[in-house]
């Protein structure tokens, strides 16, 4: 075949694509292979594949695609803490002369990857799964506004994770840092692959990320209990509204970014090239106005969970709730009045600098009213010391230095030292570890009952969180003391052989938070193991507070089978202490969406289509584009869209529901 | 608790739901509307090209400016007459998504404006004039 054909048919993808002279790359490939093999033996030897499909991969049921999604966010914490092992290993080698184990090619790409597989696939799913679980529950609705939008967002987001992956073993990723800054990941200085996966896959997850924030923003606003007005929803309900607020208003900021950076790397505009009448710093400019509010997103739910967890394991209301509501109207506006703190140092001079560096530190004050309203109501209560509760106080504690570090930051003539420090890397893994991620574990330790019905071990869920919370101490208050001395970020080698004892301690500190991820998993699959012991009948296992305590665990598929009627805040706690009675007659058959499997294809095509323009294939990707295009609209004929739930099926489950209370003696 | 009026988990049924609830819901529009929203449409965009076309107006700056004062009447009348827009639809949430999306638009054009104008005045001589002259 002449080069001219094979070029069409590949684009840019040729064998030379193939990482196959690293061998740490060859040696992940061939574990990878090894273990997905295993996993798809399994599942064609137990035959799970029609299980998965019908009742997982194409459902609507809000209560599964959280699930899922909160898997997709474990799976790639796994693969975006294993970047961090390697980049905490190289630090702590990489001394005397030694360039370490990574090639700068390498090292570089690991940072970056980390970066984005930590922000946009662990933390965003983690977040968007919880809200997607929770939610529905806590209003008293039966699904998501939108049910099949839920399932294509959820698939949108699973294929921008996969193209990520993918630059794993064909090709490579950005060698830019997570935001890929410009002019460096333009076409003169990144001429290879790297970047376009990077922009692709986040351009496919935006489109999920973006449906998701639409749909929960209906699904609060118009599809809550009858009685539950707005100042009576549940306060994670409150963050998630916020969130969602945030979400549909930041991301497009991001897509027009990304956008303008293809369209410079693919047709040769000049948005944001140094010549050509160009302006980098308007992208630096464009992508925080996205990247803060991006912060608050991840951030706000976890506030979230705290409320609900320290309100309920305190045996009292939250304190100041409504203080907590507007705490978090003001942070959604607020938060995006404050993005240049990312860039003091560009050069926009003191009156910029200092407006925002004030803005910033008054963002700090709503925040830090947060922090009050859950110490006043730990405040004489009757606390109980469970898993969810522990992770909320090493949260307050966490957080709170993180928060003081912050405010340093955010006094711009100081930040010219801390800026691009390692000081800086200490202070946003202390926020985020210590806020998002630390509520994402209270949220699954508290929430987990009601998934599946069983709670979590706690004697492998202490070890966890005492190896999380020391870890986190010892890999990343080294990195405060270096950031001092002015050691900057993303460096490969280092000439000081006196930094090297601070690099080790945050390896060690690394090794122990290993040890808390082990133990996390140990804690789920003795859990799971155990889950005869650990059963809990009532429901409500907690003594908890909202709606999502009042059905079943896990609840049916209908979530209630009749619609609560709310009258206080804490609507739940408010029925048991009127000792409202439990319906258990009069049943009637549900209407409920039906499971459909156009969003795993629709996902597909766009898999298809974006790796078809990362390697430059056009006939693939306007193949791939046409059949994007063609399923879609397919799918809006189809209307065999909804069904009954027989009424007998109620009644059975309700049944089995009254008998369990009844054995569980309530 | 009381018998189901409310969840219907269901997207098809949404449209159909809404469209016939009259307390509160979306607003319609009638052939009246849809004229007159056409018109006002045509009489702003003309305007605009025929400025652009004919180059009357010799400042340019001025025309850029006359252009995109038609542009926000223009968004003004699609909003009112094509998307039916009102202070009283969806019971205010309509406005109220438009008074936030209103707000954080101002400040992300005004404060893009304002933070590269600074940038671009403080660039180095000979660099900066090449940078204002395309960037912003």
């Amino acid at each position: 075949m002449s080069d001219d054909l094979i070029k069409t048919i590949f684009g840019r993808l040729t064998l030379e694509s193939f990482p196959i002279h690293e061998p740490i790359l060859v040696g992940t490939f061939i574990m990878v292979a090894i273990g997905g093999a295993a996993v798809l033996g399994a599942l064609t030897y137990f035959k799970l594949w029609g299980y998965l499909w019908k009742e997982w991969f194409t459902s609507v049921d809000h209560k599964k695609i959280g699930i899922m999604y909160i898997v997709l966010a474990l799976v790639m914490f796994l693969r975006g803490f294993a970047d961090a092992l390697m980049m905490r290993a190289q630090q702590a080698v990489a001394f005397n002369g030694s360039d370490g184990f990574l090639p700068a090619h390498h090292y570089d790409q690991v940072f970056t990857a980390h970066g984005v597989i930590m922000m946009f696939f662990v933390a965003m799913p983690f977040v968007t799964g919880l809200m997607n679980y929770v939610v529905p529950l806590q209003i008293g609705a039966r699904d998501v506004s939108f049910p099949f939008l839920n399932n294509f967002s959820f698939w949108m987001t699973v294929s921008g994770a996969v193209t990520v992956m993918m630059s794993l073993f064909v090709g490579e990723f950005a060698r830019t840092g997570w935001l890929a800054m410009a002019p460096l990941s333009g076409l003169d200085y990144s001429p290879d692959v790297g970047v376009d996966y990077y922009i692709w896959a986040l351009q496919i997850a935006g489109v999920g990320t973006l449906l998701s924030g639409v749909n929960l923003l209906a699904t609060i606003i118009k599809m809550r209990a009858p009685g539950m007005s707005l100042m009576q929803m549940p306060i994670f309900t409150w963050s998630a509204l916020v969130t969602n607020v945030l979400i549909v208003a930041a991301f497009p900021v991001l897509t027009a970014v990304l956008a303008m950076l293809s369209l410079d790397r693919y047709v040769g505009t000049n948005f944001f090239t140094n010549t050509g009448g160009g302006n980098p710093m308007m992208y630096v400019n464009m992508i925080w106005i996205w990247g803060h509010p991006e912060v608050y997103i991840l951030i706000l739910p976890a506030f979230g969970v705290f409320s609900e967890v320290v309100s309920t394991f305190s045996g009292k209301r939250l304190f100041g709730y409504t203080s907590m509501v507007y705490a978090l109207i003001v942070i959604c506006i607020l938060s995006y009045l404050v993005w240049l703190h990312h860039f003091f140092t560009m050069g926009s001079g003191a009156s910029v600098n200092s407006f925002f560096g004030i803005t910033t530190m008054i963002i700090s004050i709503p925040t830090g009213a947060k922090i009050f309203n859950w110490l006043f109501t730990m405040y004489r209560g009757r606390i109980r010391f469970e898993l969810p509760m522990m992770w909320a106080v090493a949260f307050m504690l966490t957080f709170v230095v993180g928060g003081m570090t912050g405010v340093m930051l955010a006094v711009p003539p100081a930040d010219f030292q801390f800026h691009n420090s390692l000081f800086l890397i200490a202070h946003f893994h202390n926020v985020i570890i210590g806020g998002v991620l630390f509520g994402m574990f209270a949220g699954v330790n508290y929430w987990w009952p009601k998934a599946f019905g069983f709670k979590l071990d706690k004697f492998w869920g202490t070890i966890s969180f005492w190896c999380w919370v020391v870890g986190f101490w010892v890999a990343f208050t080294p990195l405060y003391v270096l950031g001092l001395m002015g050691v900057t970020r993303r460096l490969r080698a280092f000439e000081d052989p006196s930094l090297q004892i601070w690099f080790v301690i945050a390896a060690i500190g690394a090794l122990i938070i290993a040890a808390g991820i082990g133990a996390m998993l140990m804690q789920f699959y003795v859990s799971i193991r155990d889950r005869e012991k650990l059963r809990d009948f009532t429901g409500d296992p907690w003594n908890g507070r909202t709606l999502e305590w009042a059905t079943s665990s896990p609840p049916p598929a209908y979530n209630f089978a009749f619609s609560p009627v709310v009258h206080d805040l804490d609507a739940w706690h408010d029925m048991k202490s009127k000792k409202a009675e439990r319906p258990t007659t009069g049943f009637r058959a549900i209407h409920m969406p039906k499971n459909t499997g156009a969003g795993v294809i629709l996902a597909g095509l766009s898999t298809v289509f974006g790796v078809a323009m990362i390697w430059y294939i056009w006939w693939l990707a306007a193949v791939a584009f046409v059949a994007l295009i063609a399923t879609a609209i397919g799918h809006t004929f189809n209307y065999d869209r909804d069904f009954h739930i027989p009424a007998e099926d109620v009644v059975n489950s309700e049944d089995a529901r009254t008998r369990a209370l009844q054995q569980a003696g309530v | 608790m009381s018998a189901d009026t409310h969840g219907h988990g269901h997207d098809s049924a949404h449209g159909h739901h809404d469209a016939h609830d009259h307390h509160g819901g979306a607003a319609h529009g009638s052939r009246r509307e849809y004229w007159i929203g056409f018109l006002l449409s045509v009489l702003l965009t003309a305007p605009a090209f025929g400025l652009v076309m004919t180059g009357v107006i010799s400042d340019p700056r001025v025309t850029a400016g006359i252009v995109m004062a038609l542009a926000m009447v223009q968004i003004v009348v699609h909003m009112i007459y094509f998307l039916h827009m009102n202070t009283k639809s969806e019971n205010g949430w309509t406005m109220l998504a438009l008074i936030f999306t209103a707000i954080i638009v101002l400040i992300v054009i005004a404060g893009s404006l304002w933070v590269m104008y600074h940038m671009n005045l403080n660039m180095m001589p000979g660099m900066g004039g090449e940078m204002s002259s395309g960037g912003m």
